[in-house]
């Protein structure tokens, strides 16, 4: 006798061992977010591949304390997260740290896509399309936060390059389906996601996919 | 005997004796009675003229159009800036566009400087040091105490953080600490070689200058401190000079409005803002 397949359908990603709190879905262009306690880690999975997942993050009882792009990459001496990078606070203060990726690199300098920026990038035809500040907004009222708590964000899975004379732009990505990036909190941390909903450039490739965030206790 | 501070009066004559002292570091008024100007400062224009330490800030209000030149006089300034829209400081200087919307992560003449509303805060015009950063950001208090000593940092310490002296400088315009995003630095360079790795490679040399020209009235917030990449073991930053006078803001036909069609749609926001908002 053969055994049964599994009823369930097979969720993509590595994920780390540890009892799963949280298993989550976030649809191509939504937002989302969740405090992931001190020691939890956080999966991030690719499931389409080449998606970039716009993230803030803040310190879940001190939403003042809150991700420095310019501090995070200064301390780590380079522009690209990847295992081991710790993501600071402007004061300094490690929020999490990558302990796992199956992508290589992930961008910390081109931020979030807005309404506003789209009509410099590509015209102002693009006004009316939806974008990462947009989800940021909406999704940070939940918490309290407002525009003037929304600072320079990490784009997991996006590729900027930087070249010599200084041209950096948004790239095909490195990533696919079912790469997976895990952080651990090291201490309670909001975490704020932009599921990008970008298509005029091809950090999305083109076609916004959703991605599966995993929270577990190890 | 008692000393001359002893009474009111005593205290009195004692403070006002004091004036027409002069510091190396210090504001002139009014900005046009300042001497000693760089070459193609308008003397009869300026609206701003101060001096500021390494270790110290200075913070102002300036109308569009204004042009504002930061001069590293010694050699070892850095200018670390933040703008704000000074109708509604709300709208500030976002780095991430800044560098992405231009295809650009090294800052020079002709770049834009943008805002969160796809609007330019600030045009450089002029930049005889092509040393600068977009990317760092400011000094934490945290990198100091590391770097200079256990109690570095602090604004009332020896080595004080860019970021703490940011936290002072924005607290005079109404501004909180969650206010205060990713910064700017002038005069001390930074490049990213090609695996990502930063590389400091610091100063231009004494008398390089920067202009920025004002497309939108502006807080402007400066902190002079080392660089946070500045490898050296002491706290080494030298003075500042910053002059500002009355011009104009881009405008059609100048060859900053059209360098880049994301500049030029860029000049347009921020002229159809200044027009709806009665800007001149």
């Amino acid at each position: 006798m053969t055994p049964a397949e599994p009823a369930q359908e097979q969720q993509l990603g590595t994920l780390p061992d540890g009892a799963i709190v949280l298993d989550e879905t976030v649809p191509a262009r939504a937002p989302w977010s969740a405090v992931v306690e001190a020691g939890q880690l956080l999966s991030i999975v690719d499931l389409g591949g080449n998606q970039a997942v716009d993230c803030i993050l803040y310190d879940a009882h001190d939403r003042e304390q809150r991700y420095s792009a310019a501090e995070t990459i200064a301390q780590q001496g380079s522009i690209f997260l990847t295992t081991g990078s710790v993501l600071r606070t402007f004061e300094g203060t490690p929020l999490m740290t990558v302990v796992a990726d199956e992508c290589g690199r992930h961008d910390t300098l081109g931020g979030a896509c807005s309404k506003e920026s789209n009509t410099l990038r590509y015209g102002h035809h693009t006004k009316h399309q939806h974008a990462c500040v947009e989800n940021f907004l909406r999704e940070g009222a939940k918490w309290g936060l407002g525009k003037r708590d929304l600072v320079s964000n990490i784009n997991w899975y996006m590729n900027v390059p930087v070249e010599p004379d200084g041209t950096l732009g948004i790239v095909d990505g490195l990533s696919s389906p079912g790469l997976t990036v895990t952080l651990r909190a090291e201490r309670d941390t909001l975490v704020l996601v932009s599921n990008c909903p970008q298509v005029n450039n091809p950090c999305n490739g083109f076609d916004p996919t959703p991605v599966r965030m995993v929270v577990t206790q190890p | 005997m008692s000393s001359t501070t002893a009474t009111t009066h005593g205290a009195r004559d004692h403070a006002r004796a004091q004036a027409g002292a002069t510091a190396e570091a210090m504001p002139v008024l009014p900005a046009r009675s300042a001497s000693g100007l760089p070459d193609g400062v308008p003397q009869e224009r300026l609206t701003w003229a101060e001096t500021v330490a390494g270790g110290g800030y200075a913070s102002r209000v300036l109308a569009r159009g204004t042009t504002l030149r930061l001069t590293d006089l010694h050699g070892d300034a850095c200018a670390h800036v933040l703008l704000y829209n000074a109708d509604q400081p709300w709208e500030r200087l976002n780095v991430a566009d800044t560098v992405k919307v231009p295809w650009q992560a090294y800052l020079g003449a002709g770049h834009p400087l943008l805002s969160d509303q796809g609007r330019v805060l600030a045009s450089i015009v002029a930049d005889t040091s092509g040393h600068h950063d977009a990317l760092c950001g400011t000094s934490s208090r945290d990198a100091n105490a590391r770097r200079y000593s256990a109690d570095g940092g602090l604004a009332h310490g020896p080595a004080p953080a860019g970021r703490e002296l940011f936290v002072l400088a924005a607290s005079k315009h109404g501004l909180a600490p969650r206010d205060i995003p990713p910064s700017l630095s002038f005069f001390q360079g930074v490049k990213v070689e090609p695996d990502g790795a930063l590389r400091f490679d610091g100063s231009a040399g004494a008398g390089a200058h920067v202009e920025l020209r004002a497309e939108l009235p502006l807080v402007v917030l400066v902190a002079n401190v080392p660089h946070p990449l500045d490898g050296r073991d002491s706290y080494t930053c030298s003075t500042l000079a910053l002059h500002a006078w009355r011009d104009r803001p881009t405008q059609p036909g100048d060859p900053l409005w059209s360098a880049t069609p994301e500049s030029e749609r860029a000049f347009l926001n921020t002229a159809d803002y200044a027009d709806a908002r009665g800007l001149a």
